[in-house]
């Protein structure tokens, strides 16, 4: 038996295919995968019969473009791949936290999400045992002499989702930060099994209401598989217009508020606004601003007009250009380039640690895009250049943003010229699931890796359903960007990073 | 500094007229449902069976209405029954109670009506708001957000979102108020001084949105702190939100 079954972006496999290992081989195997180079895109645990559970790794090999997969059985406990792989910290703790069984040997097996404990039971129906309240579980903490803790949240002090923030603090330097979440928690998982039904495209659009074009197009790409439906050329290109009109919506007012932070206020303000018109943008194609309704399982739920593409490129093209104004300022600022320069530096060598994706990985040199790695719709015809910087630091992240956005630019508009003919949705949009199998689905969101598998059961219905939003990698990244920084710059280096709260809790 | 001058010309003069004038909104904008007077109740059954919240409610013997606070404007309603759902151009969906949130055949929805004037002596002009997000998904934080751009520029009205509960005349509630925010939503409110007011805005915060009934969430602002102006949408549109907040403080007829 092989330690993986290999799968493409968008694959789909029965469940009787996947190679079952026992618990030390499989720990064996998955860190020699990532030794080799591979990352950790998803890990998690479903009911496996009456009283086990089965672990799922989902590899990303970014250099040979396939997804490996293996699975193994585990009881109540199972030695921890955490200490010899770092990726796997927030998973286990999810697993432990949702299944109750103990990876043996994890350094920090906090809650990740603070279950509300009527939601949590144990594999016989018993709540689980005592977890701590949201809150009220310890930190890491540091002793010394003037040493001192900062604690930011939930609450914070603009229009921003929640979360706590600690800090380790000696004098102005930042030593650990400790994120800690759950405020967020919608129990979106759970809820998901048993379906797909009619909640399950708006759970999927308001994940990350910011992501919905990219949760909703990895949604309907696992439904696609496991249906084993075609979308139509025109749907394809529409998706791939949908998607990279959000990444620039969202690049282009992550600039803004990093500009705002640094207290840059030309910059802030034009880009806030060049937002909301790049927002305008999605709603000429479905109606609102955030695209809720455009993607649906089997294609896209509107097509556009020939008048519609040419207000779409009217408008963007005025966008590109207000917004090259906007940002042409911010980088030639030396006051702003002051703050963004070596500030919140990671390597390349602690990105791939971590299993980084996004902008944040590819700011530290990696060529790491869904896109051009495991190419998907139209991505497969039309191939964008990935844009790096070596730097690491906020300006890195900033950068590697303002050069996406002017890529985006130029795939948009030579999307809408060239638009294939035909439906933008297969009739039926979607057949039935296949039962018993396993489809894994990546798409590059703006802030990176979408990752979603499926699991479907005997009748055909999601037994499992699991997410994983570029945030969940990449929050650690934040973590360990801080580290030795003035907590003055904290505003600059979370902006820098903009990760999703809500699509962390779930 | 020559260079900021010359992008400050070159942006331009960018707030809109409003509300002096109606806003441009998309051609394929959702916005409050009608449905139509005339037709049997059971010619709206089908657009219930799809309704993804419950918002829409139709049985045989029992006249359809669509609660607009659980609306998703996904428009699978007007789908699977065209003849009696539709969804308008309407923008202005702000509503006082609950109650005024339900759409029936046959009857002209009531929009928001100002604060009292007590507290439109004190606010009507300045209005201070704290934000807070319970399990929102950062769409109606964006369109949120996007009031203080020079677009809707807000702070014309004197309406302006601040820092610290103890500064604020009002709370802003977004999300379905996860049981993990309950606590610290309750604090929030807590710590602003009397008078005050509390905004649900967006389906979640009004009812749950999508999230209803999960075992995680509470069904919205109003089941942990009293509510006075409620504005649907997933996520409203900006000037939904403007145009509730005016109307609220009396600013617009």
């Amino acid at each position: 038996m092989t330690n993986f079954a290999s799968m493409a972006n968008g694959g789909c496999m029965a469940l009787t295919r996947l190679p079952r290992l026992d618990v030390d081989r499989f720990r064996a195997a998955v860190l020699a995968e990532v030794k080799a180079g591979a990352r950790l895109s998803a890990f998690f645990a479903c009911p496996d019969g009456a009283d086990a559970l089965l672990l799922v790794a989902v590899l990303a090999r970014d250099d040979r473009g396939v997804l490996d997969v293996t699975t193994c059985s585990v009881r109540d406990e199972y030695p921890a791949l955490t200490p010899d792989c770092p990726q796997a910290q927030g998973f286990e703790r999810e697993i432990a936290e949702l299944w109750g069984i103990r990876p043996l040997g994890h350094p920090w097996l906090k809650p990740l999400r603070f279950q509300p404990r009527r939601c949590v039971s144990d594999r016989a129906g018993n709540p689980l045992k005592e977890q701590p309240a949201i809150g009220l579980a310890p930190f890491f903490s540091m002793d010394g002499v003037e040493i001192h803790e900062v604690a930011v949240g939930p609450v914070h002090a603009g229009i921003i989702e929640p979360g706590h923030f600690r800090f380790q603090c000696h004098g102005e330097t930042v030593y650990h930060l400790e994120t800690a979440f759950g405020y967020q928690h919608r129990g979106v998982e759970r809820a998901l099994v048993g379906g797909p039904d009619a909640r399950t495209i708006h759970y999927m659009e308001t994940l990350s209401g910011d992501t919905t074009i990219g949760h909703a197009t990895t949604y309907s790409r696992i439904c696609e598989a496991i249906s084993r439906t075609r979308v139509p050329a025109r749907g394809q290109a529409l998706r791939g217009v949908a998607q990279e009109l959000e990444r620039l919506a969202n690049h282009v007012g992550d600039l803004g508020a990093l500009a705002g932070d640094v207290g840059f206020l030309p910059t802030a303000a034009y880009c806030g606004r060049i937002r909301g018109d790049l927002l305008n943008l999605t709603a000429i194609l479905c109606g609102n601003r955030f695209g809720r309704g455009l993607v649906k399982p089997g294609g896209c739920g509107w097509d556009i007009t020939a008048s519609g593409v040419d207000e779409l490129l009217r408008r963007l093209e005025q966008a590109r250009r207000d917004a090259e104004s906007a940002v042409e300022l911010l980088f030639e600022s030396p006051t702003a380039r002051a703050r963004f320069d070596n500030t919140g530096t990671l390597t390349a060598e602690t990105c791939r640690e971590l299993g980084l994706v996004g902008v944040a990985a590819r700011a530290c040199g990696e060529e790491r895009d869904v896109r051009k790695d495991f190419p998907y719709g139209i991505f497969q015809f039309v191939q964008l250049p990935v844009c790096t910087w070596r730097s690491g630091d906020v300006f890195g992240r900033a950068y590697v943003r303002w050069l996406e956005i002017q890529q985006s630019v130029t795939f948009v508009r030579e999307q809408l010229t060239a638009l294939p003919e035909g439906e933008v949705c297969s009739a039926p949009a979607t057949g039935t699931l296949v039962p018993g199998q396993l489809a894994v689905a990546l798409v590059e969101g703006w802030r990176g890796e979408l990752c979603h598998v499926a699991i479907t059961d005997a009748a055909g219905r999601f037994a499992c359903y699991k997410l994983v939003d570029p945030s969940f990698h990449n929050w650690f990244g934040l973590a360990s960007a801080m580290r030795n920084q003035q907590i003055s710059d904290f505003p600059i280096c979370n902006k820098s990073f903009n990760l999703s709260y809500c699509g962390h809790d779930l | 500094m020559w260079s900021i001058l010359k992008a400050r010309w070159c942006q331009g003069y960018r707030t809109a007229p409003y509300p002096s004038r109606p806003p441009a909104l998309p051609d394929r904008f959702r916005g409050r449902p009608e449905l139509a007077a005339g037709l049997p109740d059971t010619a709206f059954v089908p657009a219930a069976a799809v309704c993804p919240t419950g918002a829409f409610t139709a049985a045989p013997g029992l006249s359809p209405s669509l609660d607009l606070g659980r609306c998703l404007f996904c428009g699978a309603c007007a789908a699977a029954c065209p003849a009696g759902v539709s969804f308008t151009a309407e923008h202005r969906l702000a509503a006082r109670r609950t109650e005024d949130l339900r759409l029936i055949p046959d009857r002209a929805p009531s929009r928001a009506v100002p604060m009292e004037d007590a507290l439109r002596r004190l606010f009507g002009r300045s209005l201070r708001l704290r934000q807070v997000c319970a399990g929102g998904c950062g769409a109606c934080e964006a369109d949120s957000n996007v009031l203080g751009t020079p677009t809707y520029d807000m702070g014309r009205f004197g309406i302006q979102f601040v820092a610290s509960p103890r500064h604020a005349d009002g709370l802003y509630v977004t999300g379905p108020v996860t049981e993990n925010m309950r606590l610290a939503l309750r604090k929030t409110y807590d710590a602003m001084a009397n008078p005050k007011v509390v905004i649900a805005v967006g389906a979640c915060a009004i009812g749950g949105g999508p999230y209803r009934d999960h075992p995680e969430v509470h069904n919205g602002a109003a089941s942990v702190i009293p509510v006075d102006l409620l504005i649907p949408g997933c996520p409203p549109h900006p000037y939904t939100i403007l145009d509730g907040l005016l109307r609220f403080l009396g600013r617009i007829p």
